[in-house]
């Protein structure tokens, strides 16, 4: 006891809401070394950033309430303290970086300010913090530092934000730098940059970090040990590799055997006539190009999967396709009609066929629709479809069929989990019966264990109905999972395409192989040799 | 994403007004500024036909009576005024011209505004280029000088006062509509709709104008109150509804030569008008509350501390 | 920015040319123009005079004509009732205005911020539960109560400052204390509503981390981000105070350009009318400018 760097032990944190207290952690221990990466892995509202909160002084009492537990930082309880001690303690001892950078950082404030003012409030000089603001930001890897130091957090991307944000923590050499899921909305290959740059840092200073995250692959790549979160208390624990390959709790057991990327990879489709073909569509917006002539094909009950970074032109696509937005160039080919020159009428008939599931099912359901009334829309729209007295038994039929149950048609979207919601949205869609369903991130925006179960009732559906599958995807491991053919997108055009096994097996374009690379692997040997290979490229 | 526990869930969506009931009941204040709106609204429907004789005569010995005597009967409760006519009763009879002036010229400027707003934000047109200039022009017209001028022409009638307090809150509703419709109609349920192949129609009245429509209200009760000060400012400097009709504002005005020896005639009125505003401000400021989803625990914590 | 000052100018041309119409066919269709300028027992030969000498007998829309021309000369006319240049009379009453607006404004600029602010830092206490409700009073009340109400209490029954007049230094703290209360209502409720935003941010979060203390927290980092809207409002108060605190200026007998302006629309006296639209026009045309020059200063994400 009191000999690690920092600890905390027994902390239960309560949140008093309208329907009662809400445990959000419940004595939750954990310590942290000097030099000691630590991972702190859970899914959403497993608590895991809670005890991170507790330590920076960042929960609101009220509601929240600390009702048992210390924070004990080289032996002194954090929690003892008065609020101006603890001050002290953030920034200078413990720092922290969060998720989304760019919310994080303050818009109106130079980003050199904001790192000066780190320094400047714990007793440096205003302008030795000017001159050590320039020597942090080349460190992290921003070009032209000094000019970079006067400008604002927008005029920056996503990933040099993040550094920004690791720049500002690292000021004042803390001893504990907590990162809260640093690279969650950030490109493959630049979450591996970051990854690497926390870690040369982490090496170099040896100071303690702590990592909260949702992805196995991270704490594969970065963690000695992890914690497992689930429901506010720590479930297990021990070294990244135990935990990985002798996992003894079944919640672990069951988020490891969710992870993608493990399963056998589609054989593919049979050779025939395409459904739909894309030949050399464009779409420009003013001046820029965001497709530069795409062209593929899709075969009846195929998934194909289309990866590419953000930017990449993918989710224009997808717009494109379903007409709501005009291409500026190109066919596409369905039935012998070309989808781009339809009449009005022509296009309210293509609707059926065509459907679409979009990323973030809050958002694409009406909030103050019914499930009955979300379903059933179908049908008041195209009144061809069904007569008004099998509506019920069809919504009901419906929501059996993507796994809910009848008697949730008349509940409102709020009062499902995101899982659940993504299963209304689906059935909507195939209220119309339709023969293609473009996925946008259909599955992005949800925890690993609920992904896998969506995956597989998308998969069941089009075996069942014969669907096709546009499956527009970021993450790799769910496309290998899941696709039958790929195609790798990056700035508007298409780089490569091929079966899954050609694409992931033997990646032809070195953008592919870079994809590839920077996809982290939920198993800690894997990271740990393709880090060595990494180490021996570099040199 | 936590599952949500079924039971509550179902319980919760039993009613909906009895939600919002209970929000209310949560908020003390707001409570209060309903209560007394309702006793306002029913004063200006039902008042006048009690009250319309009592307030208009004239009583030479009730001349400038004082306030809290009820020797002379109820209505002299607030005293009586230059020419002994009851203050309470005349108060009860111009709550009916306040209420209406406001009302209607809410109800005209949403109704202008708000469509305005929806063709502006929907069109991809010249309409959206043409009508957000519109709200421009009337903004940076001195809205005194706009009363005056159709004053001026016409004549200061009720209809005319409410066609020219509309005018000037036009570009209120509309700016709010068109920003929102923008703001709506990006989002992804509204996208899913048109996938599905719903016409604008169905779009804008199924999708987005439920969506934008607790702003507008809200929005709406909060002018309500501006259109009242509004109006009685007018009445005050002579430019507005002129006597034998009484307004609230008029009342004050007509009150202000006897300050020094009778206060009791302008302050009434004046409170009525504090009082009605104020209360509309509350509700505003509640249904802003209970009205956004992100907003709601607010009063549902409330609910749970005072019960 | 160019086009951004265009499209400005625009809108307030149009409105501008609105006015100048409407000013011209009031004058003008209003009753006859001679019995403006000239004595009630004037004869009719005097009057036909005047017609010829003033060209009214000539059509409608050469007067207009001659009107328009005048006034691209800047010629606004001679007041009837001073006998002077309009516009001099009008910049006279204008300057009275500015100063008004602008000590009134900056008080409750301060002020509001100040109080909202704090009010935001504690939502639900005590302080914040006080100045939300006075506040809301301050919203709800209409000036000319107020003003009556303090004329009542404080000149009548206490004595202690004059009602009407510009003398002194206590003749300006009623017609200033009176403008104050709405605004400060206002624009308190705008700043604690964008504090409570700004405060519940992530960069405060941010802030909190790295060991900032409270009062900067407040005053430097939320408070920047929430000025955006504050600003609207305060340029919206701003606004209305210039065009004229009619009310205010007619009831303390102050001499500013609103209690001109309507003694002149009473009185008919049109040049002036028109001088004093063009005048306040011009400041309110200004006064957005700056605002939304303060705009860009303040979020470096706005450029015009």
């Amino acid at each position: 006891m009191g000999d690690h760097l920092l600890e905390v032990q027994d902390l239960s944190v309560t949140f008093h809401t309208m329907r009662g207290p809400v445990h959000a952690v419940r004595n939750v221990s954990w310590h942290l070394d000097r030099g000691e990466v630590l991972a702190i892995l859970g899914e959403s509202g497993s608590g895991k950033s809670v005890s991170a909160s507790a330590i920076m002084d960042l929960i609101d009492i009220p509601p929240g309430e600390i009702s048992s537990g210390c924070i004990l930082f080289e032996g002194r309880d954090l929690l003892t303290m008065s609020r101006d001690e603890r001050r002290m303690f953030n920034g200078k001892r413990i720092a922290m970086i969060f998720q989304d950078p760019l919310s994080h950082l303050n818009p109106v404030y130079s980003v050199g300010w904001q790192i000066e003012e780190t320094m400047v409030i714990h007793g440096t000089s205003r302008s030795e913090a000017r001159a050590e603001t320039v020597r942090l930001l080349r460190k992290v890897g921003i070009p032209d530092p000094e000019g970079a130091a006067k400008k604002y957090p927008h005029q920056f991307s996503g990933g040099q934000r993040q550094r920004l944000m690791i720049a500002m923590a690292l000021a004042l050499r803390p001893d504990v730098l907590i990162a809260d899921e640093p690279t969650t909305a950030l490109d493959v290959t630049v979450q591996a940059q970051i990854l690497a740059l926390l870690e040369e840092l982490q090496t170099e200073t040896g100071m303690g970090l702590l990592i909260i995250t949702h992805d196995l692959g991270v704490v594969a790549e970065m963690a000695h040990r992890v914690v497992v979160m689930n429901g506010g208390q720590i479930v297990e624990s021990g070294s990244a590799a135990q935990v990985y390959h002798t996992p003894q709790h079944p919640y672990t057991q069951k988020l490891i055997a969710a992870a993608p990327g493990q399963g056998d990879m589609s054989l593919g489709v049979a050779e025939q006539e395409p459904l739909l073909r894309l030949t050399d569509v464009k779409k420009n917006y003013g001046e820029f190009a965001a497709l530069k002539g795409i062209s593929f094909d899709l075969l009846a009950g195929e998934t194909l999967a289309v990866v590419g970074e953000s930017g990449s032109g993918k989710s224009t696509m997808a717009k494109v396709l379903l007409r709501l937005e005009e291409a500026s160039g190109g066919k596409a080919e369905y039935e012998g009609r070309d989808l781009f020159a339809l009449s009005p009428a022509e296009l309210f008939e293509m609707r059926r066929d065509i459907q679409m599931v979009f990323q973030d099912p809050t958002q694409s359901l009406n909030p103050g629709m019914s499930v009955y009334d979300l379903i059933s829309e179908a049908w008041v729209i195209h009144r061809e479809i069904l007569p008004k007295d099998k509506w019920k038994a069809r919504v009901a039929e419906l929501l059996e069929q993507v796994g809910l149950q009848a008697e949730h048609m008349h509940r409102y979207p709020h009062q499902f989990s995101g899982g659940q919601r993504q299963r209304i949205a689906i059935a909507r869609a195939l209220a119309l019966e339709p023969r293609i369903i473009v996925c946008d991130e259909a599955v992005s925006a949800l925890d690993v264990s609920i992904q896998a179960q969506v995956i597989e009732l998308l998969d069941s559906l089009r075996q069942e109905l014969g669907l096709s599958y546009i499956f527009i995807a970021h993450d790799l491991p769910v496309v290998r999972d899941f696709a039958d053919r790929v195609i790798v997108m990056q700035g508007g055009e298409i780089v490569e395409q091929g079966s899954v096994r050609q694409i992931f097996e033997a990646p032809r374009m070195r953008y592919t192989q870079d994809l590839l690379a920077a996809s982290l692997n939920p198993d800690p040997e894997v990271q740990a040799a393709r880090r060595v290979k990494r180490l021996e490229m570099a040199q | 994403m936590n599952p949500t526990p079924p039971q509550s869930a179902a319980v919760k969506e039993k009613s909906k007004f009895a939600a919002f009931w209970s929000m209310l009941l949560a908020d003390k204040l707001a409570l209060a500024a309903v209560i007394f709106l309702l006793i306002v609204i029913t004063c200006a429907f039902i008042g006048p036909f009690f009250l319309e004789y009592d307030a208009g005569r004239q009583n030479l010995r009730g001349r400038n009576a004082p306030p809290f005597d009820l020797s002379r009967g109820w209505q002299f409760f607030l005293g009586g005024d230059q020419l002994g006519r009851p203050l309470l009763a005349r108060i009860i009879v111009a709550a009916h011209n306040t209420m209406m002036v406001a009302g209607g010229s809410v109800v005209a400027a949403m109704a202008v505004g708000g469509t305005l707003g929806l063709i502006a934000g929907n069109s991809r047109g010249r309409a959206a280029q043409i009508i957000p200039r519109l709200a421009d022009v009337i903004m940076s017209f001195p809205s005194l000088l706009l009363a005056v001028i159709v004053l001026y022409m016409l004549e200061p009638s009720v209809g005319n006062i409410i066609i020219v307090l509309a005018i000037t809150r036009i570009p209120i509703y509309l700016r709010t509509t068109c920003a929102e419709i923008l703001e709506v109609r990006e989002r992804m349920f509204v996208q899913a709709a048109k996938v599905m192949g719903a016409s604008e129609m169905r779009i804008i009245f199924r999708h987005m104008l439920p969506v934008i429509f607790p702003t507008l209200l809200t929005i709406a009760t909060l002018d309500f109150a501006f259109v009242m000060l509004a109006e009685s400012a007018l009445s005050f400097l002579g430019i507005g509804i002129q006597p034998p009709e009484i307004t609230w504002g008029l009342m004050v005005s007509q009150g202000r030569p006897y300050l020094t020896t009778a206060w009791w005639l302008s302050f009434w009125p004046g409170l009525a008008i504090v009082l009605t505003t104020l209360s509309l401000n509350l509700l505003s400021n509640w249904m802003r509350t209970a009205l956004d989803p992100k907003q709601r625990w607010r009063l549902e914590i409330g609910d749970r501390k005072n019960g | 920015m160019k086009s951004f000052l265009t499209k400005r100018a625009y809108a307030s041309l149009i409105s501008l040319l609105f006015l100048v119409v409407a000013v011209f066919f009031l004058s003008r269709l209003t009753g006859d123009p001679t019995n403006l300028y000239l004595p009630v027992d004037a004869s009719l030969e005097a009057r036909e005079n005047f017609r010829a000498l003033h060209g009214l007998n000539d059509p409608l829309i050469v007067q207009f004509g001659r009107y328009l021309a005048d006034l691209a000369m800047l010629d606004f006319g001679e007041s009837i009732r001073r006998s002077r240049p309009a516009l001099d009379v009008v910049l006279e009453a204008f300057e009275w205005t500015l100063i008004l607006a602008a000590i009134t404004m900056t008080v409750v600029t301060i002020s509001a911020i100040v109080v909202g602010s704090l009010a935001a830092f504690r939502v639900g206490g005590l302080f914040d539960r006080t100045a939300t409700f006075f506040s809301l009073i301050g919203a709800s009340a209409p000036d000319f109560w107020i003003a009556i109400v303090a004329i009542v209490l404080f000149s009548v029954n206490l004595g202690w400052l004059p009602t009407s007049g510009t003398g002194t230094v206590w003749h300006w703290i009623m017609p200033i204390g009176v403008l104050f209360v709405r605004p400060f209502g206002l624009i308190l409720q705008v700043v604690r509503g964008s504090m409570i935003t700004a405060l519940g941010s992530a960069y405060v979060k941010t802030a909190r981390a790295k060991g900032v203390a409270s009062r900067p927290i407040i005053f430097v980092h939320a408070l920047r981000n929430a000025m955006l809207p504050v600003i609207t409002v305060i340029g919206d108060q701003a606004a209305a105070i210039l065009n004229g605190a009619v009310v205010v200026e007619t009831i303390f007998g102050f001499p500013g350009v609103g209690k001109l302006m309507i003694d002149s629309i009473l009185q008919r006296d049109f040049a002036v009318v028109l001088a004093a639209i063009m005048v306040t026009a011009l400041a309110i045309f200004v006064m957005n400018l700056l605002i939304d020059l303060a705009y860009s200063v303040l979020d470096p994400r706005i450029r015009y």
